[in-house]
């Protein structure tokens, strides 16, 4: 199986890698477009600044290669932020994939979030043998509401998106990487499809 | 819910552990990233690295353990220690860190603070403070606690805050290895003055300790060592107490 990640720069990607490795298998780490086409699973991580990871996407032109790969896509964290129409974070349009803009935690909680919270109302395959309330390790000051492509949510303060899909577009607000023994289930539940 | 998470803590010299660790069931007392896994295993909801090394190596011999860290651990860790430019943390994060810790160098250069963030975002920018209540202030001290500063704890940390950090870890020297209990006034001060998460450490000693710095000092997490370390709390017991008297935990 070919496995994918995206690399634009977008930053701290060793750690999927490593879960990756865990599982028995090997990622490739590329923004090579033909590379990217030909893979089985792609990933879609990020870690920063909405508006400047928006930037770098389009100045590789991954911007329009993403939404129209047919392969499942994951997007972690700010990946899954990016697929949506828009971010607060920065005022930047996204890829538009997911139908939701995401906005940012008001000041009534702690901003960012970090820590464990559940999961629940668990839709899709990605969720395969994980039971509801699952915890899972996110860090995040903006969220996508929930919204008809919501497959996990999550509260802070509000309801909000812990993940979304549609079609072969997966997207996970928490970091399935650091989220222990249920984020290996999650990462070996979208390598399965 | 957010639950409240629990941090053990492990001081690392040369790539070894250096407190006495009182772990039977270890192969090799002094490895820290089979320590790293037994805790992950054990129901740590994240681990902190601190390393107090003064070699020339240093920097490399960190970067190889984050990197040995990194691949056997499912959990979120932070490494702190000497920490004081960008590419100190370009070198850790991309060895798979998940956050690094920054102290002594924010308070010398409080820029260094706003680069990191820039560079890297708030989320994986931790500002560890270390503070001495003197004559009823809260002086921020330097150098493991034995260096006065002019700072004020609570402007300080303010100060951290406005400048991007995305999380404060605060050491009430006075509690320090009496495990009498933590700062519980001052968190609580802090956790209401600050909308960042708010890391409490020094002075566990006991369960409640714990309870204690979660209700009353308002902490978002606690971290310790030596009651990890010597299992004189297991973690997975500390937790159903903790959910026994109503903190949301992860178990």
């Amino acid at each position: 199986m070919k496995i994918v990640i995206i690399n634009y720069g977008a930053g701290n990607i060793q750690s999927i890698k490593f879960a990756i490795k865990r599982l028995g298998y090997d990622a490739i780490l590329t923004d090579d477009v033909a590379e990217i086409k030909s893979a089985d699973k792609v990933i879609f991580p990020g870690v920063g600044e909405a508006s400047s990871a928006m930037s770098k996407l389009r100045e590789s032109g991954l911007d329009t290669l993403v939404p129209n790969l047919k392969q499942p896509v994951l997007g972690i964290c700010l990946g899954m932020q990016l697929m949506c129409n828009s971010s607060e974070e920065g005022k930047t349009k996204g890829l538009g994939i997911f139908d939701v803009n995401v906005v940012k935690f008001t000041k009534d909680v702690k901003v960012p979030q970090i820590g464990w919270n559940e999961i629940s109302s668990l839709k899709s395959t990605l969720f395969s043998s994980i039971p509801e309330k699952s915890h899972i390790y996110m860090v995040h000051s903006f969220y996508a509401p929930v919204c008809e492509e919501t497959i996990a949510v999550s509260g802070y303060g509000v309801n909000y998106s812990a993940a979304l899909q549609k079609d072969n577009f997966y997207g996970t607000q928490f970091h399935p990487e650091k989220s222990s023994k249920i984020g290996e289930q999650i990462l070996r539940n979208f390598l399965k499809m | 819910m957010l639950t409240k998470r629990i941090i053990p803590c492990l001081d690392i010299k040369n790539g070894r552990t250096v407190k006495g660790i009182n772990f039977i069931d270890l192969r090799d007392a002094g490895d820290p990233v089979e320590l790293a896994e037994i805790y992950a295993e054990a129901g740590a909801d994240e681990l902190v690295f601190l390393d107090i090394s003064a070699t020339e190596e240093r920097r490399k011999t960190l970067a190889e353990l984050v990197y040995h860290v990194g691949e056997k651990v499912n959990i979120p860790f932070t490494v702190g220690g000497g920490i004081s430019s960008i590419e100190d943390v370009d070198i850790l994060l991309q060895n798979g860190a998940d956050k690094v810790s920054i102290n002594s160098s924010a308070v010398k250069n409080p820029q260094l603070i706003n680069d990191l963030v820039a560079k890297f975002g708030s989320q994986c920018i931790v500002v560890a403070i270390d503070a001495k209540q003197i004559n009823g202030e809260w002086v921020v001290h330097l150098v493991g606690g034995k260096v006065p500063t002019e700072l004020n704890l609570f402007a300080w940390a303010k100060e951290v805050e406005q400048r991007g950090a995305g999380e404060i870890l605060f050491t009430s020297m006075n509690n320090d290895g009496t495990k009498d209990g933590f700062a519980n006034k001052a968190l609580a001060r802090l956790s209401t003055e600050l909308n960042i998460p708010i890391i409490a450490s020094g002075g566990a000693g006991t369960m409640q300790h714990f309870t204690d710095t979660f209700i009353e000092g308002k902490a978002d997490a606690a971290l310790a060592a030596s009651v990890f370390h010597f299992k004189e709390i297991e973690i997975v017991d500390l937790k159903r107490q903790l959910k026994k008297e109503g903190i949301p935990v992860r178990l």
